[in-house]
């Protein structure tokens, strides 16, 4: 299956690349047409992470004509774990500007454009309507349903990646005949179920070997050649390397690809995904559960308070800097009741706020009277009152 | 028969990222493998014990709701079920 190319008015290629791409027009499969079409392509790369990175090299190395990069992020030293396009000279840097030096050192041919921006429902259409194909790296659920329903009004095929701690998924969803994200995902989980990256961590070439997998992807439509990803989801299990392989169908009833579509436009993503977006001030109360500042914890610890604070992360993170808070990991709360006092307040917080937030509505609903969030976490605390704190 | 467990809900399946059980329908196995694992079933199944809309369920490398008899299907010790959510990191 190809995308649509008009193959009648592909550019020529120069004498310098016909030397570059030697590797390339040698093979049957792609040869001096092929070389032309990947020319003639234009590539969206929606995040230049985890996923990005190695999407974007390798789309620049194939000699993709025009690569667009959208990305709105700031590069962090924790991302050169695994986001190999950014180097430690470009922490503080915006990605987009270092990844565009990296692919344009690679490939200085390349007509790359900059969207610094987020994607949004006011924006995607207009941004994506110029390319051929899009290629999805974003780590946020309201993003990827945006970037599908975008896909799909649009006729786009989108060469769809995601990661999780050792485990990978990627197919090709949005074309024509195949099935699009939501046949399979009709509905996102509810918030905080899925943990990010930042909490769940990432085994770091994992993006590495999904980034590829989508690059080639791409290349396959933009070829025509080959069986490429539609109607299948790859699983990669990189901790046991097992590749499997699963079937998917288009769903007859998807309200934005199936016959009887009753999604038009694009919609409110945030809400769809239960979303609320941030208050301007920190609120007093999420879901019933009083929330509690870091500089308030910390007056009142001052103020000689016997607290029961209790710190729901795991072992290793307690390890790094912890507050001296008792540590009950979140999973194991359930089988320490016990262990935390009904009668007394109890003080809850975690690194970011997050799990600390659902660990309070769990005890709440156990009957505990007096339940407090910290908000922010621990990682607040060493930004406001103790910054000899280790980050992580 | 195996159920594959996927990484975000193995701590609620005992760590575990398969799971043996004897079952006569991909219903029943569902049922004895939150039978053993309580802490699954509200992350598999809404209150009205419906499959949540974000978990995927395979038999094998087809997805159950698009089998004739769905989660009646019979199964056999050989066959897997594979249980899919979804997942969304990438950039962070």
């Amino acid at each position: 299956m190809a995308i649509g190319i008009d193959t009648a008015a592909l550019p020529e290629l120069t004498t310098n690349e016909l030397a570059r791409y030697s590797r390339h027009l040698i093979l049957p499969e792609v040869g001096t047409e092929g070389q032309r079409r990947l020319k003639a392509a234009r590539v969206l790369c929606v995040g230049t992470g985890g996923l990005g990175a190695p999407l974007s090299f390798y789309l620049a190395a194939a000699g993709i004509g025009t690569l667009g990069l959208v990305d709105f992020d700031v590069v962090d030293e924790s991302n050169l774990q695994r986001q190999i396009i950014h180097s430690t000279a470009d922490v503080g840097r915006k990605k987009i500007d270092s990844a565009a030096d990296k692919l344009l050192a690679l490939n200085p041919a390349l007509n790359l454009i900059k969207h610094e921006t987020m994607l949004t429902s006011a924006n995607a259409l207009d941004i994506l309507k110029d390319y051929d194909i899009v290629a999805d790296g974003t780590d946020n659920f309201p993003t990827r349903y945006l970037v599908n329903d975008a896909c799909v009004l649009l006729g786009k095929p989108n060469a769809y990646g995601s990661i999780f701690r050792f485990e990978g998924q990627a197919s090709v969803f949005a074309t024509e005949q195949g099935p699009c994200y939501r046949c399979l995902y009709p509905e996102p989980p509810p918030p905080g179920l899925v943990p990010s990256c930042a909490e769940g961590g990432v085994l770091g070439i994992l993006p590495g070997l999904v980034g590829v997998i989508q690059a080639t992807e791409v290349i396959k439509l933009i070829l025509g050649k080959g069986e490429s990803l539609a109607g299948r989801l790859l699983l990669v299990d990189s901790l046991n390397m097992r590749f499997r392989e699963l079937k998917l169908r288009k769903n007859p009833d998807c309200p934005v690809c199936g016959p009887n579509r009753t999604i038009t436009k694009l919609i409110d993503y945030q809400q769809f995904c239960g979303l609320t977006p941030e208050p301007a001030q920190p609120a007093a109360e999420k879901n019933g559960i009083p929330q509690i500042t870091v500089k308030e914890l910390k007056q009142r610890i001052d103020d000689g308070e016997n607290l029961q604070i209790i710190d729901v992360r795991e072992p290793f993170e307690y390890d790094i800097a912890n507050i001296g808070a008792k540590l009950i990991p979140q999973n194991d709360v359930p089988n320490r009741l016990a262990e935390i006092d009904r009668d007394r307040e109890v003080i809850v917080h975690c690194k970011a706020g997050g799990r600390s937030q659902k660990i309070a509505e769990l005890l709440k609903q156990a009957g505990y009277a007096q339940v407090v969030n910290v908000a922010g976490g621990i990682l607040a605390w060493a930004d406001q009152i103790d910054p000899t704190m280790k980050k992580y | 028969m195996k159920i594959f467990i996927p990484t975000p809900l193995r701590p609620f399946a005992g760590g575990q990222d398969t799971v043996e059980v004897t079952a006569a329908t991909v219903a029943d196995a569902l049922a004895a493998l939150t039978a053993a694992h309580a802490d699954l079933r509200k992350h598999l199944f809404t209150p009205e014990g419906k499959l949540r809309a974000f978990v995927n369920l395979y038999l094998n490398d087809e997805d159950v709701r698009y089998l004739p008899e769905k989660e009646a299907t019979p199964v056999t010790e050989k066959d897997t079920l594979t249980i899919i959510p979804s997942i969304a990191g990438g950039r962070a």
